[in-house]
């Protein structure tokens, strides 16, 4: 479904690398199925002649990687982005957390990324092969094929896509996109309808799923703390489960807190969640929040513009109005 | 051998809940298999399996082990431990009875985990037959039949019946209380038949140990590759935490005011912490990190374990890795038969 | 047998300049506030992060108040206007957790305002107590 073809990307990747202007390419490699792509750096051209794919199951963000890759390298790094890393990739920018000088970095639009347990919803277990064409096409070892429109497949954040715009890059591969206007902020308010009592037990329910596997927070390209409160034996707060219900809500609220007015609704965290937990709901009540008291503000939008929690004016809401006009 | 309907399910679970708690898969609200206590109108799951393996019933993620309390200059130290109830898990796959053989050997050898034991010694495990293997299943490397499951009982499910047959005395001790009809094999004989040529369909049919095991310590901890392989890591615990055979644990300490709970919590080798001593920490890089995951299933376990494999194949990883890092890619890559 | 009255357990974050001030001006006037509002003295209110206010809950508080100086007469010049901003945040988002809204609040009092200080302490504490015990925000461990 992805405009832009594979070759098109191997093809920059590998006469980047010849003509030295860069010394390895971040991007995603083949897997074992057609669906479990790894992120990966290349630096040798017949690996990336063999092993680079672009389709619709490479939703991993970049940016992240790039805090410790840029460090250990020697030159540039050539790295793809979609138009939602471009905004992490800003954002981590504005908090100076790599050396832009050492990224040479290509925007590519994004038609939206497929969400493999959507798939195996419809296709059951046993894929054998996966084929992204107009219609992703599925066979199974059981003999079963499957034409299934990626539309009904997408991601959760692909569904309420928020930008198709790339707002940063050095070099553009096919068409610019625009902001879009999405619904993302539709199940937040849904929840905020609800009774207190619904909310606490919906919630509940969803973050007593959690294994405190802190995929969630690795894969976030907002939490690049070189050591996390929740990992510092020192903070009385280290823990590695969750041996209490209260220790799942206090890290899930502590790290949306952290990464509010950070987060750019990458929904990285949902889509790694093991537990299926929707995470991004947190991060978006925050961004519902900060645009509704402080005026809109995007995450990444623009370098060095200043996060809405390190950032007043004199005339802000005070926390006891909040909750004007919500009798719920 | 014996036989019952499938229909008759619910009456059986009845009969064994007189004596003990039944826990099968069954699905959440999200369409996952979760094992959950059976009661009237809970219906068995028909995912392949459970998102988070068995391990969980023996060995929790967090357990706590004692107590103590400090009055005045007294430390009064309360041993909490209490015999376990009876329990009985229903619906488990071959890969997962397996990983108990694995886990015994950690945890009954001397000196033996009383915490762990106890619960062994009061759960009974009855297997299910895998009839629709998934792409991720490679149990068959690590020479496990999924046709025909251990376990204390063994069930094969077909269209309207279920077959039933005992392993050990615990579930010959469960089945006789269960008046079943006895019935002879065949029908069980042709599922195990036709499962076993879907096995050899597999996409991982084809992965072999041959290259580890025991021994294999030198060749293979060097390796380049190791630093390639873990170049994405993002050194979170999703592997270690769905995997049925990962054992370690962290011991800690809990202080709520009165007094200190001391308990233990599943740990894992991919964090920054992980046998982290007094002089610091033996594994600085995720690189080495990763290496330890692997090379304890692959090389380590097999060494001290009589050549068992520290892996079940039960595939949690390949679906669960955030960035979708495995044991397979790693075994193709550092064993070099890909 | 006498039932034990159930008397809320609530946490104060006072800052040093103002509303520490205040609950000192509020005792020196003799004025009355419940015993079971504990202060903590913190430095300024910003220095009160969101971790506090969940540990406090986790310990066993029913309720968390945090008071600080009037917008515009921060010390350190613009530390409770931070507090604002986080505070505004936090409560919603624990509103949006199912957790009462009552049990965490927000009060500016100077250190010229004794009177303000009791009575929105008896204010606090009285609302905290009718909602009863803080059972959403709990650990159980620490109720052994």
């Amino acid at each position: 479904m992805q405009k832009i073809s594979r070759d098109i990307l191997v093809e920059k990747a590998i006469s980047m690398l010849e003509n030295g202007d860069v010394c390895s390419v971040l991007g995603w490699r083949k897997g074992e199925f057609d669906y479990d792509i790894t992120p990966a750096v290349f630096t040798d051209k017949d690996d990336i002649k063999n092993n680079f794919v672009w389709n619709d199951f490479c939703g991993a963000n970049f940016s992240k990687y790039l805090v410790q890759k840029t460090r250990k390298a020697e030159g540039k790094i050539l790295v793809f982005l979609k138009p939602c890393d471009t905004y992490s990739f800003n954002q981590l920018l504005t908090e100076h957390r790599f050396d832009r000088e050492k990224v040479y970095a290509i925007g590519i639009p994004c038609e939206g990324m497929v969400d493999i347990n959507k798939i195996k919803e419809i296709t059951g277990d046993g894929i054998s092969s996966i084929d992204c064409g107009d219609k992703i096409t599925v066979n199974t070892i059981y003999g079963d094929k499957f034409d299934i429109d990626a539309t009904n497949v997408l991601s959760e954040r692909c569904i309420n896509c928020k930008s198709k715009k790339h707002v940063a890059y050095d070099e553009l591969i096919g068409d610019e996109g625009e902001v879009l206007e999405s619904n993302r902020f539709d199940e937040v308010t849904k929840l905020e309808q609800m009774t207190p009592d619904e909310r606490f037990a919906f919630w509940q329910n969803e973050l007593s799923k959690c294994i405190r596997c802190n995929a969630c927070r690795d894969i976030c390209p907002a939490c690049t703390c070189e050591k996390c409160v929740f990992d510092n034996p020192k903070s009385g707060v280290e823990n590695k489960a969750a041996a209490n219900s209260f220790e799942e809500k206090m890290f899930h609220i502590i790290r949306a807190f952290h990464v509010a007015g950070r987060c750019t609704d990458c929904g990285e965290c949902s889509r790694v969640c093991p537990q299926h937990i929707p995470l991004h709901l947190l991060n978006r009540k925050f961004i519902k929040d900060i645009d509704g008291f402080y005026g809109e503000y995007q995450a990444g939008d623009e370098v060095g513009s200043r996060a809405p929690l390190v950032n007043y004016t004199t005339e802000d809401i005070e926390a006891a109005d909040i909750f004007e006009g919500r009798d719920n | 051998m014996f036989k019952c309907s499938i229909d008759s399910l619910d009456k059986i679970f009845a009969e064994i809940s007189k004596n003990a708690t039944v826990y099968l898969p069954v699905d959440n609200d999200d369409g996952k298999a979760v094992y959950t206590k059976w009661e009237n109108g809970v219906k068995w799951s028909n995912e392949l399996n459970t998102v988070k393996s068995l391990k969980d019933f023996f060995f929790p993620q967090v357990e706590n082990l004692m107590e103590f309390k400090v009055e005045g200059k007294n430390i009064e130290i309360k041993d909490i431990r209490t015999e376990s109830e009876d329990f009985v898990v229903f619906g488990v796959r071959a890969c997962d009875v397996r990983s108990f053989d694995i886990l015994d050997r950690v945890f009954l050898v001397e000196p033996c985990d009383s915490y762990y034991a106890n619960r062994r010694e009061h759960g009974v495990i009855i297997s299910v037959a895998c009839t629709r293997p998934s792409e991720t299943c490679f149990c068959n490397t690590f020479g496990i039949d999924a046709t025909s499951p251990n376990g204390d009982i063994t069930v094969w499910k077909t269209e309207d019946a279920l077959y039933w047959n005992a392993n050990t005395e615990k579930g010959k001790a469960l089945l006789d209380k269960l008046n079943l009809d006895e019935c002879d094999d065949s029908a069980v004989n042709e599922q195990k038949a036709k499962t076993a040529e879907i096995m050899k369909r597999l996409p991982l049919a084809s992965l072999t140990t041959e290259n580890f095991g025991g021994g294999k310590t030198d060749e293979l901890f060097n390796r380049p590759e190791w630093k390639t392989l873990s170049e994405s890591c993002l050194g979170c615990g999703t592997c270690t935490f769905v995997c049925p055979t990962c054992q370690c644990y962290d011991i800690k300490e809990f202080n709520n005011g009165n007094g200190v709970i001391r308990f233990r919590c599943w740990d894992s080798c991919m964090y920054s912490d992980f046998t982290k001593m007094a002089h610091g920490n033996n594994r600085l890089s995720q690189v080495e990190r990763f290496r330890q995951r692997f090379m304890h299933k692959l090389v380590y376990y097999p060494e001290n374990n009589e050549g068992i494999f520290g892996c079940v194949g039960c595939g949690r990883c390949l679906a669960k890795c955030p960035i979708s890092m495995n044991i397979v890619k790693v075994m193709k890559t550092i064993g070099g038969n890909d | 047998m006498q039932v034990k009255e159930y008397k809320p357990l609530i946490v104060a974050f006072c800052c040093n300049w103002c509303s520490y001030a205040g609950a000192d001006l509020a005792g020196n006037n003799r004025l009355n506030y419940p015993a079971d509002v504990k202060i903590i003295r913190v430095p300024c209110s910003c220095r009160v992060n969101p971790m506090f206010i969940l540990r406090a809950f986790q310990r066993g508080a029913d309720g968390v108040i945090l008071c600080g100086c009037h917008p515009g007469d921060c010390h350190y010049t613009s530390g409770n206007y931070y507090t604002r901003r986080r505070m505004a945040l936090l409560f919603s988002m624990l509103d949006y957790l199912g957790i009462e809204r009552e049990r965490t609040r927000v009060e500016w009092v100077s250190a010229a305002e004794g009177a303000k200080f009791a009575a929105t302490m008896n204010d606090f504490a009285e609302k905290v107590a009718a909602l009863g015990e803080n059972k959403r925000l709990e650990d159980l461990r620490c109720k052994k």
